[in-house]
């Protein structure tokens, strides 16, 4: 037992034009401190409800299991008390907010972690200075920050945007949904670098993706396989390798 | 449950509570008694000391609006207004017009205070003029029932060749100025409430901008009803001549009552050659509860005339309050190359009914408008945005531009938009651009995730729904914009 997250028997379902619909059935995903763990799996077979579920969007409700972060029971915490206690996750699709400043929207998001955890606000002057730091860590123009949020980013620049949060957040878990997906070499390495700064015993992440390319550079502890609402099979880095090469197919006929 | 289930309810129990400024203040009033016929014109005319030719004007508006009917066109429902039971005059029992702080009910200052209203420093309006500081000092006219009671920084604008005054004293002391322009934008007749208006306007301010005066500073009139059961018909009229220009805000709150009160003002506008007019508004006056009782019944006209060529007007507006809003701020773009805008936020929760936008004639060539109307529907509310853009034969060049944007939040509110073209000149541009969306449970669960309580990040995305209009607005205002619509939608959430 971690404590640091626990996830046992965890059972969520939707309701999908008035139809009840079951997609997790039964996750159990233990993820010590200091960890980076991977999650990968066929499209359709719950990765991303899995990371909504434990950021906590009602929609998606529980019927079983147990979630713990911290010791903490993650699931009576509303989605803004989680990110306050330290969850972080970099959306798939990250969201658009017409005429938001993403400074503006970046700044109300870091005051408000900070307030919730007992730290001093930021005033403008100090975050724009930390923001711009961190943006041109990962290479960002300048003006993405006095931009509107994700408005117009192209799709690399939406997935930065992504990294840039997490970096000001400085989550203690963070929940990366195909973070990779459609980027560049040159990009994936930015990303995969942004995730390793903030690498820490006291900093775990579970990351999402399809390809070994990311994994190459951020060097995972623990590969998980998804499948239909399940985690069916586990292992160490070369588990990644292997479905790199040879696909899915065979993993999911094993268990079947 | 799905937050914007829960926004609804919220916004649902949104109730008096969140009106901050809500309270009565406990002033000796002088009434006159309930009831309009001529005796209470000539009373209200008496008491302003007014010359005989104002009297005659108001005299003559009442016979028109006698013969006048309510509008019926608006998208708002309201039971039939009893114009006989109301009082038309109520004033602070003290000298009416007082010169300085002294002479200025102490209660009244700690109404502004708690008011927090654009006044900035109560030093203001305290009579202590402090050019200096960093922020840009604003001339100050508070309204208080039918009474102006302190006009701030007087000097500095006297000595700039600026008149900024109660319009009551402008009648008395620059009888030729207010002569020559009073009525000839908005005339008595124009409409039930505009005549209703002339005949027993109470105050309101006058500016006036001489040639080629730019005005030094902000110019800021706070009306306040609070005296129960009396109607506020302010008139404030602005000139501005050739070259000149100035940028003018006013302020509204109300205390909560039971009954509805009326509030029927006229503004009019005149912008000579060259010369700008900024006049932005923002509008809170009291709602009414969640069940929708009580609350003002806001009916406005406001009109500007581009009189010079390359004229100017510009409007902006953000209207929270009031449980029936029937206002279109217009321009009459007569001369060439003459500029109108219209910006607005108008924001609607419970049941409150806003039927509001603008109209723009061209009737001079190569004259331009603008209009972006931004309309948030909560609650019960009904929000309708009406608009007449007009382009007369001779207006050759001329081009419109509109934006309407509807926000809803919860599915129990409306927004409608109304747009009415009207080209008689084949050379006219016209372009209009209509949506409507709700906030998404996507948007608030990326706020969320982020940290923001749920009312923060409907605040974070109303406010950038409207920043096109708000950024209109002068910086300070701007501000205290934001803070009001935050504070309109207070327990949409959670
Ligand atoms: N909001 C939703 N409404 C209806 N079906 C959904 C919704 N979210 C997810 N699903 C369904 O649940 C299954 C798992 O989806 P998802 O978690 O996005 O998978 P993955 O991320 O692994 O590709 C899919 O069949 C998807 O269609
Ligand atoms: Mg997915």
């Amino acid at each position: 037992m971690s404590q640091f997250l626990e996830i046992s028997g965890l059972c969520a379902q939707i309701d999908a034009d008035g139809q009840k619909k079951q997609i997790l059935r039964g996750v159990d995903l233990s993820i010590p401190p200091g960890e980076v763990h991977v999650i990968m799996g066929p499209n359709g077979s719950g990765k991303s409800t899995l990371s909504y579920v434990l950021a906590g969007r009602e929609e998606y409700e529980v019927t079983a299991g147990t979630a713990t972060f911290h010791g903490q029971d993650l699931l009576a915490m509303e989605p803004e008390e989680r990110a306050a206690a330290g969850l972080f996750l970099a959306f798939q699709s990250p969201i658009e907010l017409p005429g938001v400043n993403n400074a503006n929207f970046l700044r109300t998001a870091v005051n408000a972690v900070r307030r919730a955890r007992g730290q001093d606000e930021l005033d403008a002057v100090a975050f724009l200075k930390m923001a711009r730091e961190a943006a041109k860590a990962l290479s960002m123009a300048p003006d993405m920050l006095k931009r509107n949020v994700n408005v117009g980013f192209s799709g690399g620049e939406k997935k930065r945007n992504e990294v840039l949060q997490m970096t000001l957040l400085q989550p203690t878990f963070a929940i990366l949904d195909e973070t990779d997906s459609g980027l560049d070499v040159d990009a994936l390495r930015i990303v995969a670098e942004g995730v390793n700064r903030l690498r820490a015993p006291t900093f775990s992440a579970l990351v999402i993706t399809h390809h070994q390319k990311l994994l190459d550079y951020l060097v995972p502890d623990r590969i998980h396989v998804m499948a239909r609402g399940r985690i069916i099979l586990s292992g160490g880095p070369e588990l990644a390798r292997q479905i790199d090469q040879e696909g899915y197919t065979k993993f999911l006929a094993e268990v079947a | 449950m799905p937050a914007v289930t829960q926004t609804r309810e919220a916004v649902e129990k949104l109730g008096q509570s969140t009106y901050k400024w809500g309270f009565e203040t406990d002033i000796e009033m002088d009434m006159a008694p309930k009831g309009l016929n001529e005796d209470i014109i000539r009373l209200i005319s008496s008491r302003k000391e007014e010359p005989e030719w104002m009297l005659e004007w108001r005299l003559a508006a009442y016979k028109t609006w006698q013969a006048m009917e309510e509008p019926k066109w608006a998208k708002v429902a309201f039971p039939p207004i009893d114009y006989q039971d109301a009082h038309y005059y109520a004033a602070p029992r003290k000298k009416p017009g007082p010169r300085s702080l002294d002479e200025v009910d102490p209660e009244l200052l700690r109404t502004y205070e708690k008011l927090g209203i654009p006044l900035h420093e109560q030093a203001l309006l305290a009579g202590v003029e402090v050019p200096e500081g960093e922020r840009m000092p604003v001339a100050v006219d508070a309204v208080f029932d039918s009474v102006s009671v302190a006009t701030t920084f007087r000097k500095t604008l006297e000595e700039a060749g600026v008149i900024f005054c109660p319009i009551s004293e402008a009648v008395r002391e620059h009888p030729d100025l207010v002569r020559k322009y009073l009525g000839t934008v908005v005339p008595a007749g124009d409409n039930f409430f505009s005549a209703l208006n002339s005949a027993v306007f109470t105050d309101g301010s006058f500016v006036y901008v001489p040639k080629g005066v730019r005005c030094p500073m902000e110019l800021s009139t706070y009306f306040r009803i609070n005296a129960k059961n009396t109607g506020q018909f302010e008139r404030t009229l602005i000139v501005v001549e050739e070259g000149g220009s100035v940028s003018y805000l006013e302020g509204c709150t109300a205390p909560m009552r039971d009954e509805n009160q009326l509030h029927a003002a006229v503004v009019e506008l005149v912008a000579m050659d060259d010369a700008s007019i900024k006049y932005s508004t923002v509008q809170n006056w009291y709602p009414g509860d969640e069940n929708g009782r009580g609350g003002i019944y806001n009916f406005v006209t406001k009109r500007g005339a581009c009189r010079g060529a390359r004229s100017k007007i510009s409007w902006t507006q953000v209207e929270t309050g009031s449980a029936i809003t029937w206002k279109y701020p217009s321009c009459i773009l007569q001369g060439e190359g003459s500029v109108g805008e219209f910006y607005s936020v108008a924001v609607t929760n419970n049941h409150q009914q806003a039927d509001t936008g603008t109209k723009m004639i061209h009737l001079g060539r190569n004259t331009r408008s603008t209009i972006i109307a931004k309309t948030i529907s909560a609650g019960r509310s009904d929000s309708t945005y009406r608009g007449l853009v007009r382009v007369q034969p001779k207006a050759s060049g001329a081009r419109n531009f509109t934006q309407c944007d509807s926000l809803l939040i919860g599915d129990q509110c409306g927004a409608h938009t109304v747009p009415y073209i009207e080209s008689r000149n084949m050379h006219a541009r016209i372009e209009h651009e209509a949506t409507t969306s709700k906030i998404s449970e996507d948007q608030l669960f990326y706020c969320r995730q982020r940290g923001l309580s749920e009312e923060d990040a409907v605040g974070l995305i109303v406010n950038g729904f409207c920043r096109d209009v708000l950024k209109e607005l002068p910086m300070e205002f701007a501000v205290e914009a934001q803070k009001l619509l935050q504070i309109s939608l207070e327990g949409s959430v959670g």
